[in-house]
């Protein structure tokens, strides 16, 4: 059961470039190129073509041009947010910020807040997760105390797909913000794996800061976004030339930028109708899967991105695995500890509760364009075979009383 | 962390070699029907790392010189590419040629299956440990069994931190997880923080496991 088709099913980890979207980047690399500062009319064309893109992407999160900040990508977006909102707060009123956030979120957020709690430079309240993955809007809710500057829960987790009830917490913080007559906290989310998939219009989730990445989105590497709402301060990381409005200096990555806006116009075009196809082969691969005995559905069963699939196979590792179906064409990941360069298991899954055995075994297949009803039918025949051999391999034989 | 066996080309590509491919897609002696091994020396170990499992079992003969040779090496592991891999080649190694002399096999060194394996990254090298632990586990099970409890070697190790129990494997153990300083060490194993005395032993053992695993 040979095949020489690369069947791509780890679109959370990168999507590749929609051919679209490489046209409309090509002519800022080599005609376009100018410097949006120059005040030549090279440099200006390449600065209407940044302003334009700026004017895409507000338009599409509901927002103004002037709340849009280009940067590198999530993780800077993510940096920036949940470290330049508490040190600016703090040089301003010199007291200790307070931020919550949750157990699932990406690294990127995580690791900064993990930092300087422990360097005190904040205070920090990370808030759990229920079996499904999701957070209760209650329970951030009542960890906000009076020195609370930001709370930051993503959209949608980049492991186990499931979606957070953004626009019912920003509901309730507006709700606490009138109520206490202050500005604070503020709410910040990465959407990096919701922008193909879900409405990220500001106006109606409430957000403050949003963050997007071009990568995930059938758009270029190296190009993200930081929305920031009017009024809303925080600390630059770059400092230089002043551009971005003196929030990110450096010189704009324009071809990265048009293509950014490029694909996110396309991905929020087509939202609808490719998440209600993926939707169903995401269906049909999950249910094919979980009907290999000894697995478990991780993430939400309804509240989960189209496109995520992440199954805990007991008794085998994900990394060997992983290098089975890579045999086979399969391209997906895990959350198993041999695989990450920690040697830590994925605490997404064990935020979820579940065991070191079963993140151990957790793989995840997330869909996308290319993903066709062949290629999971595809993934379904091989899979059986090769849980079964690795297994045969295995000393671990777990009852699965111990993960209901 | 770099060591001598390493593979150069970690950061390109697949980062296994052929040789861990080959183990690794169609693995040696793994067990496959248990019930026929129900008398065979069994060791089992749990990895440092990543709290994966594996189990041996072994068969031991004497030779017409009267000597103790490794018949058979059967093993079942839950791990990664690079545990499957060095099992196999271990169950190679000791197998192979008429079966290895139960003294030599018990002087290999997770290196040596390294080499065989044309190299190992630097964070999976602890994977080729399990293997090597598990053996010898399983020939304490025959000492064991045959009477020569003389030469059990228990690997309970030596308390280093009195208070906190703490003892060399710990130490061995968190610095082929990767911990190269005191600091990291004591990140996983809080080590000295109830007993500071042992701290300048601590950091020697610490030299003293980098420079066998990874010859830094
Ligand atoms: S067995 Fe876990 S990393 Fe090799």
């Amino acid at each position: 059961m040979k095949t020489n088709k690369i069947i791509y099913l780890d679109h959370a980890a990168t999507t590749p470039l929609d051919p679209r979207v490489l046209e409309a980047m090509q002519p800022y690399f080599t005609e376009d190129f100018g410097n949006p500062s120059s005040f030549h009319s090279v440099g200006m064309r390449a600065k209407d073509a940044v302003a334009e893109a700026r004017g895409t992407v507000a338009r599409l999160l509901g927002g103004h041009e002037d709340e849009i900040l280009f940067t590198s990508g999530g993780t800077e977006s993510d940096n920036l947010a949940v470290m330049g909102v508490p040190r600016y707060w703090h040089e301003k009123n010199g007291v200790l910020p307070h931020v919550i956030t949750s157990a699932v979120e990406h690294y990127a957020v995580l690791e900064p807040l993990i930092a300087m709690d422990r360097k005190k430079e904040i205070e920090l309240t990370i808030v759990g997760v229920s079996r499904e993955g999701q957070i209760s809007v209650e329970e951030v809710m009542s960890a906000i105390k009076s020195n609370t500057v930001l709370i930051s829960i993503m959209t949608a987790n980049n492991e186990i797909g499931t979606i957070q009830p953004i626009a019912e917490l920003g509901r309730e913080i507006l709700k606490y913000r009138k109520l206490h007559a202050t500005t604070f906290p503020y709410l910040h989310t990465d959407a990096c794996q919701a922008t193909g998939f879900l409405d990220l219009n500001v106006e109606k989730t409430h957000v403050d800061l949003l963050t997007l990445n071009g990568s995930k989105m059938y758009g270029p590497k190296g190009v993200g976004v930081l929305y920031v709402r009017r009024g809303v301060k925080v600390q630059p990381m770059f400092i230089g030339g002043g551009q971005e409005k003196n929030l990110r200096s450096g010189t704009e990555n324009v071809p990265g930028i048009i293509g950014l806006a490029k694909a996110f116009e396309l991905v929020q075009a087509e939202r609808e109708v490719e998440s209600a196809r993926l939707s169903t082969l995401r269906d049909r691969l999950a249910q094919g899967l979980l009907s290999i005995p000894k697995t478990i559905l991780n993430g939400h069963p309804k509240e989960r991105l189209p496109n995520s699939v992440n199954i805990s196979f007991i008794d085998i590792e994900g990394e060997a695995a992983v290098l089975y179906l890579d045999a086979q064409g399969i391209m997906v990941s895990t959350g198993s500890a041999c695989a990450s360069t920690s040697l830590d298991p994925s605490h997404v899954i064990l935020a979820t509760g579940l065991s070191y055995e079963a993140a151990h075994g957790s793989i995840r297949f997330t869909l996308g364009h290319s993903t066709t009803e062949e290629d999971v039918d595809f993934v379904l025949r091989v899979m059986p075979a090769i849980v079964e051999r690795l297994r045969l391999m295995s000393p671990a034989n777990l009852d699965m009383k111990y993960f209901a | 962390m770099q060591g001598d066996v390493i593979a150069k080309k970690e950061d390109k590509g697949w980062f296994y070699t052929d040789t861990v491919k080959e183990h690794f897609f169609h693995p040696k002696n793994f067990l496959e029907d248990e019930a026929a091994y129900g008398d065979a020396y069994l060791g089992m170990v749990g990895s440092p790392a990543c709290g994966d499992a594996m189990k041996v079992y072994l068969k031991i003969e004497k030779d017409a010189d009267g000597l103790e040779r490794i018949k058979d090496f059967k093993w079942k592991t839950f791990g990664c590419a690079s545990a499957i891999a060095a099992t196999s080649m271990l169950s190679v190694m000791v197998t192979e040629h008429g079966g290895m002399l139960l003294e030599e096999a018990l002087k290999l060194r997770p290196q040596d299956i390294m080499l065989r394996l044309g190299g190992l990254p630097a964070r999976k090298i602890h994977c080729s440990v399990l293997g090597d632990k598990a053996l010898r586990s399983a020939v304490n099970d025959y000492y064991r069994k045959s009477g020569q409890i003389d030469k059990i070697s228990l690997e309970a190790g030596r308390v280093i931190d009195h208070v906190l129990k703490i003892t060399d494997h710990d130490i061995e153990e968190a610095v082929l997880e990767g911990a190269d300083t005191l600091e990291k060490v004591q990140a996983r194993t809080k080590v000295g923080t109830g007993d500071p005395s042992c701290i300048p032993e601590v950091e020697n053992l610490i030299r003293f496991y980098k420079e066998k695993y990874f010859g830094a």
